[in-house]
């Protein structure tokens, strides 16, 4: 009998797929993973502590830099929690003005998940067109806040800038555009076999499992759970506006990338609807010069690309918080990994992973 | 002794080394222009000297040994591996005169000289003491090993319709009609199989790079990496050249346009062929490895006997053995 050994593979922090500085420490046997032991922290930034001495707007840019790829969804818990624990009166225009933002921000996250989906696949075009469309929805964002990626968009009380001249009819030119464009990707992307067999029947995960994992957002439904914070908490003005909440049947990869192509659509619709009924208007509440946050705590949570984003509040009446906790979806999500690859084939690694769509910025925190 | 005989080859080997370097050119614009980008467009007009800044930008990288490799075999196996790809450049023949030398078993010769590249392969990826060089070599001989077998066994076909290994016999045998037209089912099999010799997307688990890094190569830097990067090109430019002559009529004209010269109507059957290559190249995801390896002895093993049989029975049915 030939003697084997276990192979100790290090995965990480610089290796092209583990979209950032995620390290993987990996045991194997063959092609087989015995272990996984993922290392995080390498992009720990310290925003929670470092909020306990800044003033609530000073907060704002810090909240950019957690999840990169949806900054809005960011800046909107932070201020939204600041709000509610001040009991402010938002214009409407403002709310609308953030839901549009938030949305697109959601579709040019998704397109970020579906391009380097594919690229971790080993497609390299579908990359190329995603990030042309995303591209657009960032020139948009570049047109409004005069940022990219760290937008440093919303206030306390509203929002920063109001919409340039038409800008608006340049962000209805794109809804309609981009509903067009989801049927070439699914032309391009959803009926290839490579792709279907890598994907289909990988990475599955129950109900319960997720639930135990405290699993949110598309990572939760996939497995058939209808919950989604803008309906279940119906913050800002989602309540007004018809959408869907896509689930998913088997919670396998392949329905990951259906029901993002889905949610892609939603927020479209969404936007769509905003963009009918949006009007002028003012787009700051009255907010005083300094902002001195009630002593109390308060929790919110919001519906970003990756899941439940929270914040937590507390403040002890001054105009800095005494503790500011972010429930980082993408942290909770990461947790199930081991449970995931354990007995799987080491080349299915790189398909599970990035199925659950982690940014490391959210994960260090 | 004529000079010409000397020079030619040398002359030959130049235009190919060209061609090859501006095959790399093209593969990069072609999949610009599928992705919507313009390719490389900055050195030289239109981008003509970016395979040569390429070239020597690695011969300027500093040639690291990492410390715990096999040093003698880690200097080898590049050579091991670009030796052979070059080598069977010998046996193609471009047109009826363009050929370095006219071998009685030159398709045999072939591909017993392409597979020796997986040794330099497999030796380089275990003298780099690496383990994702050891995952990608292992991985590139379990695949290169597998669709050998359908390969050579696709072309048995046209073996035993012409009864010659010598490829000049096989391009003139197609003068009535192209062997893609008997052999389709050989061709498709032949293409496939081809890709996945040549290392290419679907195909290209050797140095998938989202989850080996770089595979065999990983530890190679400068020139070194160059050998092996040339190799797979030279294997490119070869492998479509074979293409060409096994199945493509060489560089026989179409409709009787006897008037363009041969190796034009080569370079045209041949670019079609890259082409292909470059656009599957941008269109596909990767296989996974145990796919990869049941694709090619539960798919394409059996297809690729019962096409030898098939061409048995035609070779017998006389209304049909006209075209064999």
């Amino acid at each position: 009998m030939l003697r084997t050994e276990e192979m100790l593979l290090n995965m990480g922090p610089q290796h092209p797929s583990t979209h950032g500085v995620l390290r993987l420490v990996i045991k194997i046997d063959g092609e087989i993973i015995r272990e996984v032991d993922p290392v995080i922290g390498y992009l720990h930034r310290g925003t929670e502590k470092l909020a306990e001495d800044l003033t609530y707007t000073q907060i704002i840019p810090y909240t950019d830099r957690l999840d990169y790829v949806s900054a809005m969804t960011n800046n909107y818990a932070v201020v939204h929690a600041t709000e509610k624990l001040m009991g402010l009166e938002i214009p409407e225009r403002a709310e609308y003005l953030r839901m549009i933002t938030m949305e697109l921000n959601r579709v040019a996250s998704h397109l970020v998940w579906v391009g380097t989906y594919l690229l971790d696949l080993g497609a390299m075009s579908p990359f190329l067109y995603c990030f042309q469309d995303r591209e657009t929805i960032l020139n948009l964002f570049n047109e409004l806040c005069g940022a990219r990626l760290t937008y440093n968009y919303m206030r306390v009380g509203g929002v920063k800038w109001d919409a340039p001249d038409g800008w608006l009819q340049k962000v209805e030119e794109f809804v309609l555009y981009m509903q067009k464009e989801l049927a070439t990707y699914h032309d391009l992307i959803s009926g290839n076999d490579i792709f279907l067999q890598r994907t289909r029947g990988i990475g599955i995960y129950t109900k319960e499992q997720a639930l135990s994992y405290a699993l949110s957002g598309s990572n939760l439904r996939v497995t058939g759970v209808p919950w989604d914070l803008r309906q279940h908490q119906s913050y800002s003005l989602y309540h007004q506006f018809q959408f869907e909440i896509p689930i998913g049947e088997k919670g396998d990869v392949l329905d990951k990338y259906h029901l993002r192509m889905q949610e892609i659509a939603e927020s479209l619709k969404i936007v769509k609807q905003v963009l009918g009924v949006i009007k002028e208007g003012p787009i700051m509440g009255k907010v005083p010069k300094v902002l001195r946050v009630p002593e109390g705590e308060f929790y919110t949570g919001v519906e970003s690309p990756r899941g439940e984003l929270g914040c937590h509040i507390v403040s002890n009446g001054k105009n800095k918080p005494w503790r500011l906790k972010f429930r980082r979806p993408s942290f909770y999500n990461l947790q199930i990994l081991p449970d995931l690859l354990k007995g799987e084939n080491i080349s299915n690694l790189v398909a599970i992973l990035g199925g659950i769509d982690i940014i490391l910025g959210e994960v260090d925190g | 002794m004529d000079v010409f005989f000397y020079l030619g080859p040398i002359i030959l080997m130049l235009l190919l080394l060209g061609f090859v370097t501006y095959a790399i050119l093209f593969e990069r614009k072609v999949i610009g222009w599928i992705q919507n980008r313009p390719g490389p467009n900055q050195v030289g007009p239109w981008g003509l000297f970016q395979t040569i800044a390429d070239v020597l930008k690695l011969l300027l990288k500093e040639d690291v040994v990492p410390g715990k490799a096999d040093r003698s075999l880690f200097k080898l196996a590049p050579i091991i591996a670009f030796v052979p790809a070059f080598a069977i450049l010998a046996v193609i023949p471009f047109t009826e005169t363009w050929q370095f030398g006219d071998f009685a078993v030159g398709l045999l010769y072939y591909i017993a000289i392409s597979s020796i590249t997986i040794i330099g392969i497999l030796t380089g990826a275990w003298a780099s003491n690496n383990k994702y060089s050891l995952l990608g070599g292992m991985r590139s001989a379990a695949q290169m090993i597998s669709y050998e077998i359908p390969l050579v066994l696709s072309v048995v076909g046209i073996v035993m319709t012409t009864g010659s290994l010598d490829l000049n016999d096989i391009v003139l045998a197609q003068k009535k009609v192209w062997f893609i037209v008997p052999q389709f089912l050989a061709f498709l099999i032949f293409l496939i199989a081809s890709l996945a010799e040549l290392n290419r997307t679907p195909f290209d688990l050797p140095e998938a790079e989202s989850e080996l890094v770089a595979g065999y190569h990983v530890e190679y830097t400068g020139f070194r990496f160059a050998f092996f990067m040339l190799a797979e090109y030279v294997y490119v430019f070869a492998m479509a050249s074979l293409t060409t002559c096994l199945f493509l009529g060489g560089w026989l004209p179409l409709f009787g346009l006897t008037m363009i010269p041969g190796i034009l109507w080569f370079l045209l059957k041949f670019s079609l062929v890259v082409f292909s290559l470059f656009w599957i190249r941008a269109t596909m995801p990767r296989l996974r490895v145990d796919q990869l390896m049941q694709f090619a002895w539960k798919v394409l093993l059996p297809l690729s006997l019962l096409n030898i049989f098939l061409t048995a029975i035609f070779k017998e049915i006389p209304v049909l053995s006209s075209f064999y």
